[in-house]
């Protein structure tokens, strides 16, 4: 499998305020890479010192096996960005950006184009002031997903969406991954990450705290169960890995690591089971764990 | 109307810099009127003089007015500085209300506003209030001054009314223009496009038969109200009835439109990019060329009247002594038309450098406001976005030299001559450019600091010889190394200089701009 992105050890400061303290960064070419954390925690500085718009101070970035910050011209021809706030031309209509940014990066798909404007229900002749912030990003994202690159660099591109859009945005991403390109998706917006992506790395504080697939971070997690059961359950609150355990006469509820699930169920079962309803980790349940101490 | 305190302190404060900076600059020129005519012309038979020349040049009465009394140095001072001054207020009032009122909206602070305890027309009233206020000091300020330098108490009260009602009036004006469009930008535009056509139809109503296109325009107002001749106090009447008329227009119109809605529809653009959006410099024509015809279209207007006028300068001067020597001091021994053409192909060598100046910082607010990150993500380098904006400031400062200098030509005869003369001054400009691209590249926070350049150069070279400066100051300005054209022979190892030092600068500040960090 080849590398389409791999940072190691990359730091960046602005005067006194570290940015990036050590990021790790790994994408496969082909898959949908998941960038998370909250805001502040350094995932646009990544993307503008992948862009080469920022020098890193130390570290090793590679991207498409070039230099981003010397290689810029042969490298931009083959990605896309679509920034986090996205300001354009007050006089220049949407139509002509997306066709501007189009050939500055070697050529538009016309008839990609003219698809995914039906498919984003935006309208090209409006002037860039006109636009609101959603269609601003809309504006951006047909740019993007309009050109034949390798490599889509998407900084927050669903904020300002509609939830109508947000899954014209998800159909887009699972075609792009169809075709074989790269994504790198930031993004604070889990169940978005969750659904499309193979790949998460999860950053705070300029550096990764965690990085793998949807199925590595799972067993880090715990699965809620609530339960119906024949009698009053025993020993529960005893076993290793049950959580926040809520016991209401023969109703319970509580939350369980995910790799200890087969002694707790058996438990259970030997009291018999009614019903039972597990729910599996979500990634806000997972980033809330990693920024646990952050929140309280 | 709650909330509009909160409002106007809010205001003052963010333009803490900009109305004071304005207020003063108008003030300084308002006051320059007395100051120099006392001095230049003392006698009544001098002023008597000089008003039948002037009275007697088309040209002349077209840019300036014409001048209602000789009896004091008031009627001439006010003559030649208030319809500078006056546009200088209405550009003021106009930048001040939309800035706090349609670019508030635009930029949707609006709504934030909007969601506090804030009456609807709360901000309109807050910007007008803040524009109307800093108007009233500019008349007290003006009006104590003149007072203090001695002229007649009653003229000077009538000069300061006339001036804070120029104000009003574009104050007003502004307010029903921020409710038209959608963009602050073409609010101004129309703004500045309406404030032309006043100045055009007052120059056409004074220097022509007919007077009525003067009592068309607001600026011919101020200047009918005569305050050192026969005041006309009635004028006053039309002067604030069309100031209240239009203000009652804009909270009508405010009243009946939505937030960050135009009473005016916007109109729809192309659907697809031209083959012009293709390049960078592609992108910069589009984004500079509005600019670049406005400026030439100025400078070909500047050239035409400062030919016009040239012819007419000898007989102007004949009666006074002074005022040729001044010229002498500022132009060089030659002759009088010679010596005008070079002082103003000199002036407006430094109004080019404006223009090259903000060709230049276009390339910052690009960079500031988010719009070169998605450009310079794309195959384009760094150099080359800049390059297709600088070559705005290079090439464009030299099609406005060219269109200045056919015009005078045409106008006063010899063009390739003046096209010359005008040409000569853009080794000065193109250094004021490589400055601009120096801090932009190595200081890109100082960039602005070209603007405190420019001042400083063109103060040197403004009262440098009246103040018999130093030589060494006088050569820090590199609008002092320029030769005197038309009239002196042309030495050419200071323009040499000149452009060798603009090219180290605009090297420097390209070597700078591809070795930092961009910032958003």
């Amino acid at each position: 499998m080849t590398v389409a992105i791999s940072v190691s050890g990359l730091r960046k400061a602005f005067g006194p305020a570290t940015a990036l303290d050590g990021l790790d960064l790994t994408v496969n070419t082909g898959e949908v890479h998941g960038f998370l954390g909250p805001n502040g925690a350094g995932k646009s500085t990544t993307i503008r010192v992948l862009l080469g718009l920022l020098r890193a101070d130390a570290g090793t970035v590679r991207l498409l096996d070039g230099d981003p910050w010397r290689d810029v011209a042969t490298l931009h021809r083959r990605l896309a960005y679509v920034p986090g706030d996205v300001t354009l031309w007050p006089n220049l209509t949407g139509g002509e950006v997306i066709d501007l940014l189009g050939r500055l990066r070697g050529g538009t798909n016309t008839k990609r184009k003219a698809e995914l404007l039906e498919r984003f229900d935006l309208d090209p002749r409006k002037k860039g002031r006109t636009y609101s912030k959603g269609n601003r990003q809309k504006v951006a994202l047909v740019a993007a997903l309009a050109s034949d690159v390798e490599l889509l660099l998407l900084d927050e591109p669903t904020s300002g969406l509609d939830p109508l859009m947000e899954e014209v945005f998800s159909e887009c991403v699972k075609e792009v991954r169809q075709q074989g390109r790269t994504v790198l998706l930031s993004s604070h917006i889990l169940s978005e990450v969750e659904s499309l992506c193979d790949r998460v790395s999860i950053i705070r504080k300029g550096r990764t705290v965690e990085t793998g697939s949807m199925a590595d971070l799972r067993h880090l997690t715990r699965t809620s169960i609530t339960a119906e059961l024949s009698g009053a359950p025993n020993g529960l609150s005893t076993l290793a890995g049950v959580h926040n355990l809520d016991v209401q006469g023969t109703r319970l509820r509580c939350e369980v690591d995910t790799d200890k699930l087969t002694p707790v169920l058996s438990a259970l079962s030997t009291v018999g089971v009614r019903s039972l309803t597990s729910q599996p980790p979500t990634l806000e349940e997972l980033f809330l764990r990693h920024y646990e101490d952050d929140l309280s | 109307m709650s909330g509009t305190w909160s409002l106007i302190r809010l205001a003052l404060r963010r333009d803490r810099i900009a109305l004071p900076a304005w207020i003063l600059g108008i003030f300084v020129m308002a006051i320059s009127g007395p100051a120099s005519f006392q001095q230049l012309y003392p006698t009544q038979a001098e002023r008597t003089a000089l008003a039948q020349t002037i009275d007697g040049n088309p040209a002349m009465v077209g840019v300036y007015g014409r001048i209602y009394d000789v009896a004091d140095a008031g009627g001439l001072a006010t003559w030649k500085t208030a319809p500078l001054c006056l546009v200088l207020v209405a550009l003021m009032s106009l930048f001040t209300v939309m800035k706090h009122t349609r670019a508030e909206e635009e930029s949707g602070r609006r709504e934030l506003v909007g969601a506090g305890v804030v009456g609807r027309s709360a901000p309109l009233t807050a910007a007008i209030l803040v524009a109307l206020g800093a108007n009233l000091l500019l008349a007290v300020i003006t009006v104590l001054a003149f007072l203090g330098s001695k002229m007649p108490v009653d003229g000077t009260l009538y000069y300061g009314a006339a001036f804070f009602g120029g104000g009003a009036i574009f104050t007003a004006l502004a307010a029903v223009l921020a409710q038209l469009t959608e963009s602050a930008r073409s609010a101004n535009g129309i703004g500045v496009a309406v404030l032309a056509v006043t100045y055009v139809l007052r120059a056409a109503g004074d220097s022509g038969t007919q007077s009525w296109p003067t009592w068309l325009s607001p600026i011919g107002w101020t200047q009918q109200v005569r305050p050192f001749a026969d005041q006309r106090p009635w004028v006053f009447l039309l002067i604030f009835g069309a100031a209240l008329a239009l203000l009652a227009l804009a909270y009508a119109l405010a009243a009946r439109r939505d937030i960050a809605a135009g009473a005016l529809p916007t109109r729809l653009g192309a659907p697809e990019g031209s083959w012009v959006l293709s390049s960078s410099f592609g992108l910069a024509w589009r984004l500079q060329r509005g600019g670049l015809f406005g400026w030439t279209l100025g400078f070909a207007l500047g050239g035409l009247a400062a030919g016009t006028l040239a012819k007419d300068v000898s007989s102007m001067l004949a009666g006074n002594q002074q005022m040729a020597d001044l010229l002498h001091t500022l132009g060089g021994a030659r002759s009088f038309e010679e010596s005008y053409l070079s002082l103003m192909f000199s002036i407006l060598g430094i109004v080019a450098s404006v223009y090259a100046v903000s060709a230049v910082l276009r390339l910052r607010a690009e960079e500031t406001e988010g719009r070169a990150e998605p450009v310079l993500a794309t195959g384009v380098g760094r150099l080359s976005w800049s390059l297709s904006h600088i070559a705005f400031a290079l090439l464009g400062s030299a099609v406005l030299m060219t269109a200045l200098g056919l015009t005078a030509g045409l106008a006063y005869g010899s063009p390739a001559t003046l096209l010359g003369a005008a040409l000569v001054q853009l080794p000065a400009i193109w250094l004021l450019a490589g400055l601009t691209v120096a801090l932009f590249g190595l200081l890109p926070r100082l960039s602005s600091a070209a603007w405190a350049a420019l001042v400083v150069f063109l103060l040197i070279g403004e009262l440098g010889g009246l103040l018999k400066l130093d030589q060494w100051i006088m050569d820090i300005s590199p609008y002092s190394h320029i030769p005197k054209l038309p009239g002196e022979s042309v030495s050419w190892s200071p323009l040499i200089w000149l452009t060798a030092i603009a090219a180290v600068l605009l090297t420097a500040g390209l070597t700078g701009i591809r070795r930092r960090d961009l910032t958003a």
